[in-house]
C-alpha cells in the first residue's frame, strides 16, 4: 500500500500488507500473522526443491538487474565443499529508491524469514544482512527482530548477522558490499569470479535484495503458478513490485503494484498526479541510476523488465522520480551526476576522472559559460564511460546524461546560448 | 580431458598458449604489448585502469586483457576501432588531472604514461577551463617521495606493499577525483624492499630521492649487471650518466628476484665510481712503489712466483668473478695452498610475498663461487697463515690487514694503506668495469657485463691472472672473460657452462654440487 497513504483499489498489496500495522513488528504479532510458516515448511524441503519452486516463480532480483533469482541461487556450487554464505543487500543507496528501508521498518520478520529460507535453499549456515549506515530506525528495528527470533529458535542451524554499512553508495553494488563485510575499503571487484564461484571470504556467496527474498514465503504458500499468474504484460515478469514515488507528485510513497502495471496510472491514479496546476515533464522510472524519460514516454510505459527496456530505460529498483515543468532539467542532471562524482570509489578511470570532469562542464553550463561544444564532448565522455569499468557506476553517471541531452537538448541550449539566466551551484 | 594448450588469434596471428594464461600476456607472445597501467606480472590483478581493453569476437563489451583468460578459438583485436577509441579515452581521462610537468619529472623518458598517449591518445586536451587537483608532495619514506599530481592510480605500489612487501601501508584514500595515496599516519615507507614502489610506478609520482634529478631517462646508458648487496645474486641493471653509476635498478628473473631489489642492494653502487683509484701497476724500487708498464709490472710478479717455494695465501675479495678466483688458484696451484675470502654479515630481511627472496646476512655476490673454488670463509685463518708464507696473493680490497714475510702480490682497485708493503700493485677493474660472472647462494652462475671503461690502465682481473697463469704453464692466453670462463668450465662443478648457455638469466651449476642447502 502507498503508506503513509491508504490503499488504493489497483495496488496488489502482497508485501505492503502490513505496513503501518506496528504490531507486525514483533515476533508475536508476526507469529499471529501467519509469520514464519512457511519458514517451517521449506526446511522440511530439500533445498533444490525450494530453488525449483523459486525458479517456476519467475520471480527476478529486485535490486535493479532483474536477475531470475532461482537460476542464481542454482550457481551455487552443486557439491559443497566449502561453506556457503548468502548476503542480503539491504544498503539501497540508490537515490529515489525507499522501498527496502519501508519492508524494514515494517515488516522485518519478513525480511529475516525469506533471508533464512534462501540461505536454506542454498544450503548456506550464515547470513549477513548489510545494512545501509543512515538506517538508523530500520536497523534497531532489525536487531530488536533479529534477537527476539533468535530467541524463539526459528532458524534452526541458519546464523543471520546484521552488518551496518558506513555510508558509501559503492556498497550497495554485491560485490564491493561484500569487500566492506570483509572489513576492507567497499571497492567493486572485476568478475569473474563471480560471487557464486568466490564471494564473500573467497567461499561461495548468493547475495539477494531485500524485497526479493520478501517476496519467497509467499512463492511458498501460494505457489510458484500463483505468482507467475501475477503478470499484467510480459510473461517474463511476474509477481509484484513496490515502486517508491518520489518528486513532484501530490501523493510520494511506496505503491505495490503487479508487475506490466501502467506507469501513467501508478503517477496519475495512485500517486495522485501532478501538484496542481503541473504538468508532467521527466520521470525516471527505476532509481536515479537508469535513463530519464519524457513525458509521452513515461506516458507510455509500462513497469516490467521488458517494458521498461522498451523505451530506453530500466526499471531498476523501481525508484520512480518524477519532475514537473518547474523541473530544470540541466540542474537536475547535474545534481545526479555530482552524486556519482562524490561516489566513485575511484577505482576505474573512466569513473574517477570521468564522472568529476562531467559534473565540472554541467556546473559550467549552467553557470553560462557553456560551450555549444560541451554536448558533444557530455555525449563522447559519456560513451566512454558506459561498459568499460568494473561495475556500473560510471554507466549510472552517463545514462542521465545522455538520456537528458537527448530529450531536453534545448534547455542545455538555452544556457549555452545566454537565453536562460545562469545558476551557480552551489 | 586434459588439454594442456589453449589456440587464440591475437591481431591476426595465431598463438599457443598455457590454459589460463591472460590476454596480455599471451599478447606478448606475439609481440603486441597492450598498452596498460596496473597491471604488472609480479603484482596480483587490480583491473583498475581500464588501458588494456581489447575487442575479443562474440563478446559484447570490451574486455580488459590483464584480466581475461585465454579460451580456446579466441579471436582478439587489440587495434580494432572500438578498442582504441576506449584507451584513448582512459588516456584522456588520466591527463585531465595530470600537470604534464615532464620537463621536470625524473620519469620522463621512461613513462609508460608518456609513452601510451604517444602512441595512442589525443594530440590536444579537451580539459580547457578547469584546475586540476593538486596535492602537495608527500615524503613516504627514507629513499621516497610521493608526487600525488602525478598519480594515476593504478595502484601497484599500494599491491606491492600489501601482498609481496606484506607491509600494508599505503592505500586509496579518499573517493572519485578526490583520491589519493594514503600512508599510514604513523607509518612510514621504509621497509627493507620498499623502493621496488618507485621501480613500479608507471608515472613520475613515486620517486627516488636518490636519484632525484641525477639524470634524464634518455641521458642513461645501461648494462646488465648482478647485483653485490649480499649472496641472493638479484638481477639488475646499472643506470649510467656520463659513465657513472647513477642508480641500480631490478633486471626481472623470475628464478631469482623476480622484478625486485632490496633498499640495500639499490643503494651499493656510490663505490662503483670512486674516484681514488690506483690508475698504473706499480712495482718496488728502492722501498718505493713506482708506476710502471703491464709487461715490467707481470714480469716482476712471474719472477716472484717462480722464485717462491712452499707455502702461498690468495685473500680475495666476495666482489672477484669466478673467473678471477679460478686462475687466481690455477697461478697458484704448485703451492701448499690456502685461500680464503671476506665475509660481511648483515640482517636477513626477506621479501615475504615472494618464495626464497631476502637481503641475505652473507654479504658477498660471489661467496659460493669462492666456495666451489676451494677458498674458504675463515680469513683469520688465511691472515695467521700468510704471516709466514712465502707469497701472498690479495686479490680486491681485503679490509683486513695483511702482513707477510714472503713476497705480497695485491691486486685491487684502490690503495689502501695496508697493501702499501706489496711488491707489486695490479691495478684492476671493479665490477662495473668488466665482464664476469658470480655463483649465488643457490649455485646459479650469472654473468654481469661491463658498464664503463676501466680507468687508466687498469685491467680487468681475469685478464691479469690470465696473463701471469699463460706465462707460466704455457698455456692460451684469455682474451676475454669468455675465455677464461671456459677455461674455468673444463672441470666441475662449472663443466657443461657456457657464456652462451648463461645467457643473461644465468644457470645452475651441475648437481648443485658445492652449493648449501
Amino acid at each position: 500500500m502507498g503508506y503513509p497513504h491508504k490503499p488504493h483499489s489497483r495496488e496488489t498489496v502482497i508485501l505492503s500488507k502490513y505496513f503501518g500495522d506496528a504490531e507486525a513488528r514483533s515476533f508475536k504479532g508476526w507469529k499471529k500473522r501467519g509469520g514464519y510458516e512457511m519458514l517451517d515448511k521449506a526446511l522440511a524441503m530439500d533445498p533444490n526443491a525450494v530453488i525449483d519452486e523459486v525458479k517456476s516463480s519467475g520471480l527476478r532480483g529486485r535490486g535493479g538487474a532483474g536477475f531470475p533469482t532461482g537460476l542464481k541461487w542454482s550457481f551455487m556450487p552443486k557439491e559443497k565443499k566449502k561453506a556457503h554464505y548468502l548476503c542480503v543487500n539491504a544498503d539501497e543507496s540508490e537515490p529515489g529508491t525507499f522501498k527496502d528501508r519501508e519492508i524494514m521498518r515494517w515488516t522485518p520478520h519478513a525480511l529475516l524469514e525469506g533471508t533464512a529460507i534462501a540461505a536454506h535453499a542454498i544450503r548456506a549456515e550464515i547470513a549477513y544482512i548489510y545494512v545501509r549506515g543512515e538506517f538508523t530506525e530500520p536497523l534497531a528495528i532489525m536487531e530488536q527482530a533479529l534477537a527476539e527470533a533468535n530467541a524463539a529458535k526459528v532458524f534452526g542451524k541458519i546464523k543471520i548477522f546484521l552488518h551496518r554499512g558506513a555510508g558509501a553508495y559503492i556498497c550497495g553494488e554485491e560485490t564491493a558490499l561484500m569487500s566492506s563485510i570483509e572489513g576492507k575499503r567497499g571497492n567493486p571487484r572485476i568478475k569473474p569470479p563471480f560471487p557464486a564461484a568466490a564471494g564473500v571470504f573467497g567461499l561461495p556467496t548468493t547475495i539477494n535484495n531485500v524485497e526479493t527474498l520478501v517476496a519467497v514465503p509467499h512463492i511458498l504458500k501460494h505457489g510458484a503458478e500463483w505468482y507467475k499468474k501475477m503478470s499484467l504484460s510480459n510473461p517474463k515478469s511476474t509477481g509484484t513490485k513496490l515502486f517508491s514515488i518520489c518528486g513532484h507528485i501530490a501523493k510520494p510513497g511506496n505503491y505495490e503494484v503487479t508487475l506490466g502495471f501502467p506507469l501513467k496510472d501508478l503517477l496519475y491514479e495512485l500517486a495522485g498526479g501532478m501538484r496542481q496546476g503541473r504538468t508532467l515533464k521527466a520521470c525516471i522510472p527505476g532509481g536515479s541510476s537508469v535513463p530519464m524519460l519524457n513525458r509521452e514516454e513515461t506516458e507510455s510505459t509500462l513497469l516490467d523488465y521488458e517494458g521498461c527496456v522498451e523505451k530506453g530505460t530500466m526499471l531498476g529498483s523501481g525508484g520512480v522520480i518524477v519532475f514537473d515543468d518547474t523541473a530544470d532539467m540541466v540542474y537536475q542532471t547535474m545534481r545526479l551526476t555530482r552524486f556519482y562524482a562524490h561516489e566513485s570509489c575511484a577505482q576505474c578511470t573512466q569513473c574517477r576522472e570521468g564522472t568529476a570532469w562531467t559534473t565540472k562542464i554541467l556546473e559550467r553550463i549552467l553557470a553560462g559559460q557553456g560551450k555549444m561544444s560541451d554536448l558533444d564532448l557530455l555525449l563522447e565522455l559519456s560513451e566512454n564511460m558506459t561498459g568499460k569499468t568494473i561495475c556500473v557506476l560510471s554507466d549510472s553517471c552517463a545514462a542521465p546524461v545522455v538520456s537528458a541531452i537527448k530529450r531536453f537538448r534545448n534547455e542545455f541550449e538555452d544556457y549555452i546560448a545566454g537565453r536562460r539566466k545562469p545558476v551557480m551551484a552551489a | 580431458m586434459a588439454d594442456s594448450v589453449v589456440n587464440l588469434t591475437i591481431d591476426g596471428v595465431p598463438v599457443t598458449v598455457p590454459p589460463g594464461t591472460l590476454l596480455i600476456e599471451a599478447a606478448k607472445q606475439v609481440g603486441v604489448l597492450v598498452p596498460h597501467y596496473c597491471y604488472h606480472p609480479g603484482l596480483p590483478v587490480a583491473g583498475v585502469c581500464r588501458m588494456c581493453l581489447v575487442h575479443v569476437e562474440k563478446q559484447p563489451k570490451l574486455a580488459i586483457a590483464c584480466a581475461t583468460q585465454v579460451a580456446e578459438g579466441m579471436v582478439v583485436t587489440t587495434t580494432a576501432p572500438e578498442a582504441k577509441a576506449a584507451r584513448q579515452g582512459v588516456l584522456e581521462f588520466l591527463l585531465i588531472n595530470h600537470p604534464l610537468d615532464c620537463p621536470i619529472c625524473d620519469q620522463a623518458g621512461e613513462c609508460e604514461l608518456q609513452d601510451f598517449v604517444f602512441q595512442e591518445g589525443r594530440a590536444a586536451t579537451r580539459y580547457t577551463e578547469y584546475s586540476k587537483r593538486f596535492n602537495p608532495v608527500e615524503d613516504f619514506g627514507p629513499d621516497v617521495l610521493y608526487v600525488p599530481n602525478r598519480c594515476i592510480l593504478c595502484t601497484r605500489c599500494v599491491r606491492f606493499m600489501e601482498d609481496v612487501a606484506k607491509e600494508p601501508v599505503l592505500n586509496v584514500s579518499e573517493r572519485g577525483d578526490r583520491a589519493f595515496i594514503g600512508i599510514h599516519p604513523e607509518a612510514r615507507l621504509d621497509h627493507p624492499w620498499a623502493g621496488n614502489v618507485v621501480d613500479l610506478c608507471p608515472v613520475g609520482s613515486l620517486l627516488s630521492k636518490d636519484f632525484l634529478h641525477k639524470a634524464r631517462a634518455w641521458e642513461l646508458d645501461k648494462a646488465a649487471s648482478v647485483c653485490t648487496g649480499c649472496s641472493q645474486g638479484c638481477n639488475v641493471t646499472l643506470d649510467l650518466r656520463d659513465n657513472t653509476v647513477v642508480r641500480v635498478r631490478p633486471r626481472p628473473n623470475l628464478e631469482v628476484n623476480r622484478y625486485f631489489i632490496c633498499d640495500h642492494g639499490r643503494a651499493n653502487y656510490r663505490w662503483m665510481n670512486r674516484g681514488d683509484r690506483i690508475e698504473a701497476p706499480l712495482v718496488r724500487e728502492g722501498g718505493e712503489l713506482v708506476a710502471t708498464d703491464w709487461d715490467t709490472a707481470l714480469d716482476r710478479v712471474r719472477g716472484l712466483v717462480r722464485g717462491a717455494n712452499g707455502k702461498a695465501v690468495t685473500i680475495a675479495s666476495p666482489l672477484a668473478s669466478t673467473e678471477a678466483l679460478y686462475l687466481a688458484r690455477r697461478l697458484l696451484s704448485r703451492f701448499d695452498w690456502m685461500g680464503a675470502f671476506q665475509m660481511v654479515q648483515g640482517e636477513e630481511a626477506p621479501l615475504a610475498g615472494v618464495p626464497n627472496l631476502a637481503l641475505r646476512a652473507d654479504r658477498a655476490p660471489n661467496g659460493t663461487g669462492a666456495e666451489l673454488l676451494g677458498y674458504t670463509k675463515d680469513v683469520a685463518a688465511a691472515v695467521a697463515a700468510a704471516a709466514t708464507a712465502a707469497l701472498v696473493f690479495v686479490l680486491g680490497e681485503a679490509d683486513v690487514p695483511v702482513e707477510t714475510k714472503g713476497v705480497l702480490v695485491y691486486a685491487g682497485t684502490t690503495l689502501p694503506d695496508h697493501a702499501r708493503g706489496a711488491a707489486v700493485v695490479l691495478p684492476i677493474a671493479n665490477v662495473a668495469e668488466e665482464d664476469g660472472t658470480y655463483v649465488n647462494r643457490d649455485g646459479r652462475v650469472q654473468r654481469y657485463f661491463q658498464a664503463k671503461p676501466a680507468p687508466g690502465m687498469a685491467r680487468p682481473a681475469w685478464w691479469v691472472l690470465s696473463e701471469l697463469v699463460a706465462e707460466h704453464e704455457g698455456a692460451v692466453r684469455a682474451v676475454s672473460a669468455e675465455d677464461a670462463f671456459d677455461m674455468l668450465a673444463e672441470a666441475e662443478p662449472f663443466s657443461g657452462l657456457s657464456y652462451a648457455k648463461l645467457g643473461l638469466a644465468g644457470a645452475r651449476v651441475r648437481n648443485g654440487a658445492g652449493v648449501p642447502a
